[in-house]
């Protein structure tokens, strides 16, 4: 059994969302750049420029890149022979992330669901996370953590298609997902999709699709194919950065697929804006 | 793309009529923060008569919600948020003399009928630009409603703050006129 010590964690945890708050990931900023110089339309092009422009202020002067710093969210690998000592280790990415969030002046933007009251006072800044959990063989623990604004959540959906449906039914959906969309989820956007599994299951997937690197390739020759077909069919919507219009609406589809049961086919398209601020560390 | 300008708030109708979508524009002056709570409170302010806590004619309103300052800055973070959430309040002001809105996202048909009857223009800002959007803000003073936190009425001064036209005192609008022109069918 290996031990690593609470306050280790925390420490882990406040880097991350802090980094990622100014810091735009390499994949976002080269896919960004490819994006200008396929950009046909003269105000598309523009917003990139002030996209990447914002990018480099961010980093260089530790600002927060949106106002809207998002909903913590966490996928947790923990290796089944690891133990955190001096607390839980919810308790210390719950803690890491309210004080990342409260001491780097980002938004606290957690709130009652009918109330729409604050909770920064009430549960804490930001509080609580939202954290995926997952044992895994091995001593250690790998963190993945994404800034989850608002403005692209809004517009994600989640279905169950009749199995008949197939591949075509699954581009139908995602197509009039991201078409209702229009502007409100900032695009260029990264569209990640969860196929098969249950209901729930497949939203999870289609979120933890997002976290891969924008544009690497799927290891599954057939998930490439179709995420290749989605991404063009996708940028003919025309919506453009920002919905002014334009010809690159989409970065990268990512597609994560899980085995499913004989009479569904679910089917979750989880959006994400074009300040794709993810990161993550392994302890 | 269309032309570019530098304006200076408060706007006159000479100003708004010459705009396009697909223009776009460098502000200068002052805009005025609200979001929804505020925009509750000031049509209910004008159906009552009683007066504004700034004067609205000529006005811009930028729709946001900023990141807290950190010491010594008049402003953290400051893009647009999502404008429907005001659709059902700007006609109101727009009639009793708002020139300009800045946000981002579609509006609906009561807001854009507005913008031609009355003369007044839908700006998009650039989301999730907070930073450079921000630095723009020279300075910033809650004018009204402190207890609303992030919601209140700041006054912000800006220089070469800029947006694109999307809907126009014509009946243009952006988001789905150049949607038209890249659309692959």
């Amino acid at each position: 059994m290996r031990y690593i010590p609470y306050d280790e964690v925390v420490k882990a945890v406040k880097n991350l969302i802090a980094y990622s708050a100014s810091n735009l990931p390499p994949d976002a900023i080269d896919a960004l750049k490819k994006a200008i110089e396929k950009e046909k339309s003269p105000v598309s092009r523009e917003v990139l420029k002030q996209i990447l422009e914002n990018a480099d202020i961010a980093s260089s002067e530790t600002r927060p890149l949106c106002q809207d710093t998002g909903l913590a969210v966490f996928f947790v690998k923990v290796g089944e022979d690891v133990k955190i000592e001096g607390g839980t280790l919810k308790g210390a990415i719950n803690q890491g992330t309210e004080e990342a969030y409260r001491e780097n002046y980002l938004r606290a933007s957690t709130c009652e669901p009918f109330s729409r009251a604050n909770l920064k006072d009430k549960i804490g800044y930001n509080l609580p996370a939202i954290i995926h959990f997952d044992l895994v063989e091995g001593d250690k623990i790998e963190i993945e953590y994404a800034a989850k604004g608002g403005g692209s959540e809004n517009v994600s959906r989640a279905t169950v298609l009749p199995p008949a449906s197939g591949k075509e039914g699954i581009i139908q959906f995602v197509k009039e997902v991201v078409s209702n969309g229009g502007g409100n989820p900032c695009p260029p956007l990264t569209v990640g999709v969860g196929i098969g599994g249950t209901f729930e299951k497949s939203a999870i997937s289609s979120k933890h699709a997002l976290f891969r690197d924008i544009g690497s390739k799927n290891p599954d020759p057939e998930l490439a194919e179709l995420e290749a077909i989605l991404l063009e069919e996708l940028n003919k919507l025309g919506i453009g950065a920002m919905g002014m219009g334009g010809t690159q609406t989409v970065l990268a589809v990512h597609i994560e697929a899980n085995p499913c049961h004989i009479a569904s086919l679910p089917v979750s398209v989880n959006i994400q804006c074009h300040s794709s601020r993810h990161s993550h560390i392994t302890i | 793309m269309g032309n570019s300008y530098h304006l200076t708030t408060p706007l006159s109708n000479d100003e708004v009529e010459k705009l396009k979508a697909g223009d776009i524009v460098y502000f200068t002056g002052v805009l005025y923060t609200a979001r929804d709570a505020a925009h509750k409170r000031l049509v209910e302010l004008l159906e009552k008569g009683e007066e504004l806590p700034f004067p609205l004619e000529g006005a811009v309103i930028y729709f946001v919600g900023p990141t807290p300052p950190k010491p010594g800055e008049p402003i953290g973070s400051a893009g647009p948020t999502t404008s429907y959430r005001m659709d059902s309040y700007s006609p109101t002001l727009i009639k009793h003399g708002l020139k300009g809105m800045i946000g981002k996202g579609k509006r609906n048909q009561a807001v854009k009928d507005a913008c031609v009857q009355h003369k007044a223009i839908y700006f998009g800002a650039t989301g999730g630009a907070g930073a450079l959007l921000g630095k723009r803000v020279k300075s910033s003073e809650i004018i009204a409603y402190p207890e609303l936190g992030p919601e209140a009425i700041r006054k912000l001064e800006v220089e070469n703050f800029p947006v694109t036209v999307i809907n126009d005192t014509y009946g243009n609008d952006l988001y789905q006129q150049g949607r038209e022109l890249y659309e692959i069918k």
